[in-house]
């Protein structure tokens, strides 16, 4: 059981489900969900495409689709923030919690100065002017490893490199000095040697501010580089939680092992990587956490 | 700052030959259509001496070619030519006319720009009522033509009401409060398909921005919606619809030649209308050459200002 002191953030038997117009009703995209961050780790979600994983983490800051509906509850400090108004969520997004995303390029208008996106979360959430708001920026932008801060704030997004774009947006999203980041793949549309840069970032944001991190990814690698703890999604569930060290040494969870199985440097070089069973049906997900029940038990 | 003069002064070397070529298919146009300027000037109880020698006093005479020259030479020493009707400096005339055509599209553009962009942006922005609405709007001014609304507008307000006069015209200098009234109905006339098209324009321009990641991560930031809307979506939606604008420029020329004509405005589309009946070669000339000018210089701005809009378009004419 977790305190309110000790927990930023509780799913509650969330479930997510999408109206659709075809004349069968979808599978739920999230189902029955229960899961609690420890203020300060860095929990790790995985799963494949479609798991359910980002839809998940949207349920926090209300960026899901009309379409969609959430049942169950979502806590942030112990505040339920699924029944808040806009106004209340636009309080809390950027502010107490944030999120980033996974394209930087992608995440940053181009239009505006790089500086004036990060500025510009401060100033909606703090009253302090202009050129306050711009000095917090510049020293925002340095503590990301940004060259030359100042003299960077005007540029174009652009004119930055991929890494360097990804940085402002970490700015951006960190401002306001959130208890929550919620990080949905942060480093995947980057190359391998910046992927790890974002990634010692972010952990070293989390040392230095005691911000607790939601990592969305599906890269095995990334979770056994910086998370404490980790959560399997398939087919919008949630199949096993434990440590990572839990998680690569001793999986339970048939679906978990059949993951790690199929991870590159696992295998022998010159072997056929094994193949992850495609679309588990639902009923032999429940087949199979019930022989992994049995097996625990045994 | 080099490289953009550069970019004007290179826009402007091309303007060069598409006013030659213009002016070639004017000049070659204007004389291929049946009619006579000489004879529709004289009547036609004129001798075929009398035909003769004024035609000769005008120089229609000579060869194509060298009357061609006469033209394209005149205008390079600043000399426009006479209307050989009235005998007046086509200077003159385009002085007395120009101003007229430029303040009717000018507040045209303008009322059609007020219209159509704050209501495209509640049309992209705003719930379904607002969406049926503004569509209604948008289906009603691209599909009404020009003299159809114009005279409507002409009986309801001057017929009807009889509050606003239906056609003629007062300098702006000589009497404002009479100018504007005089302007309203034809300004509206031409304004209200305008604002259509820029609706449509806006419209799909901030949806598409709308539906664009960053505007995801505005939200993640808590960033206000109207402030997404204003500072972020309409500002990226901006070059496409300065370039619509500038494209439409062009359509109101053309279609402030026939306002002109239905509000008895004297323009240079009312000018171009009536030397054309009276096959007056060098006020056709003359006065389709400066509404094609004018056309081009306006493209010429908004490339500028879209260019300056959009920092990558920016950074590419720099390197």
């Amino acid at each position: 059981m977790t305190t309110a002191s000790d927990s930023v953030l509780d799913f509650t038997d969330v479930s997510v489900a999408f109206r659709s117009d075809g004349p069968t009703a979808s599978a739920p995209a999230v189902d029955g969900v229960s899961l609690s961050l420890r203020r300060g780790e860095i929990f790790g979600i995985v799963g494949e495409s479609g798991s359910g994983k980002s839809t998940l983490a949207n349920t926090v800051l209300g960026l899901l689709p009309s379409s969609a509906t959430v049942r169950g509850h979502v806590r942030v400090n112990d505040r339920d923030v699924l029944g808040l108004s806009e106004s209340d969520l636009r309080a809390l997004r950027g502010d107490e919690v944030a999120m980033i995303f996974q394209d930087a390029s992608a995440s940053l208008d181009p239009t505006w100065p790089v500086g004036d996106q990060i500025a510009e979360t401060i100033r909606a959430h703090r009253a302090i002017g202009r050129r306050a708001a711009r000095e917090q920026a510049i020293a925002l932008m340095t503590e990301v490893g940004i060259p030359d801060a100042a003299s960077r704030y005007g540029d174009a997004p652009h004119r930055l490199s991929g890494g360097m774009r990804q940085r402002i947006v970490i700015a951006a999203a960190l401002a306001n000095n959130p208890q929550l980041l919620i990080a949905d793949e942060p480093a995947t549309a980057l190359d391998v040697t910046i992927q790890a840069q974002i990634l010692q970032l972010i952990d070293r944001l989390r040392r230095d501010h005691g911000t607790t991190v939601l990592l969305i990814t599906h890269d095995l690698g990334v979770v056994a580089q910086v998370c404490d703890r980790v959560g399997v999604m398939y087919a919008g569930r949630l199949l096993e939680v434990g440590t990572a060290h839990e998680l690569f040494a001793r999986p339970t969870h048939p679906y978990t092992r059949a993951l790690l199985a199929a991870s590159p440097n696992r295998v022998a070089r010159g072997t056929r990587l094994p193949v992850v069973p495609a679309q588990w049906s639902v009923e032999s997900l429940h087949e199979s956490e019930a022989v992994a029940e049995a097996e625990a038990a045994q | 700052m080099t490289s953009r003069l550069g970019f004007v002064l290179r826009r402007l070397a091309l303007t060069v030959p598409v006013l030659f070529v213009m002016s070639i298919i004017v000049f070659l146009i204007i004389r291929l259509v049946p009619g006579d300027p000489v004879r529709t000037m004289l009547g036609f109880r004129a001798t075929d001496e009398n035909v003769e020698q004024v035609r000769h006093q005008l120089g229609l005479d000579q060869s194509w070619l060298l009357q061609y020259g006469d033209f394209i030479g005149g205008i390079f020493r600043g000399d426009l030519g006479t209307d050989i009707v009235s005998h007046a400096s086509l200077s003159d005339l385009l002085a007395q006319r120009l101003p007229v055509t430029f303040e009717l599209a000018g507040l045209a553009m303008l009322l059609a720009v007020l219209i159509g962009v704050p209501l495209g942006v509640r049309a992209a922005t705003g719930g379904k009522w607002v969406k049926r609405l503004t569509e209604g709007f948008v289906v009603f001014g691209i599909s009404i033509p020009d003299f159809w609304l114009g005279i409507l507008l002409v009986l309801v307000f001057a017929g009807t009401l009889v509050i606003l006069p239906p056609s003629g015209y007062v300098p702006f200098a000589d009497d404002p409060a009479g100018n504007i009234r005089y302007m309203i109905l034809p300004v509206l006339t031409l304004a209200i398909g305008e604002a259509a098209y820029i609706l449509r324009t806006t419209r799909a321009a901030v949806t598409s921005v709308l539906d664009r990641p960053f505007v995801t991560f505005l939200r993640a930031k808590g960033i206000r919606t109207r402030r997404i809307v204003a500072g972020h979506a309409l500002r990226n939606a901006a070059p496409a619809i300065v370039t619509v604008i500038g494209i439409q420029v062009g359509v109101l020329l053309g279609g402030a030649i026939i306002v002109e004509q239905l509000f008895a405005l004297p323009g240079v589309g009312r000018l171009v209308v009536t030397a054309i009946t009276q096959r007056n070669y060098p006020t056709v000339q003359i006065g389709v050459l400066a509404i094609a000018t004018t056309f081009i210089m306006v493209s010429l701005v908004t490339d500028l200002i879209v260019g300056w809009l959009d920092p990558r378009v920016a950074d590419g004419a720099a390197t």
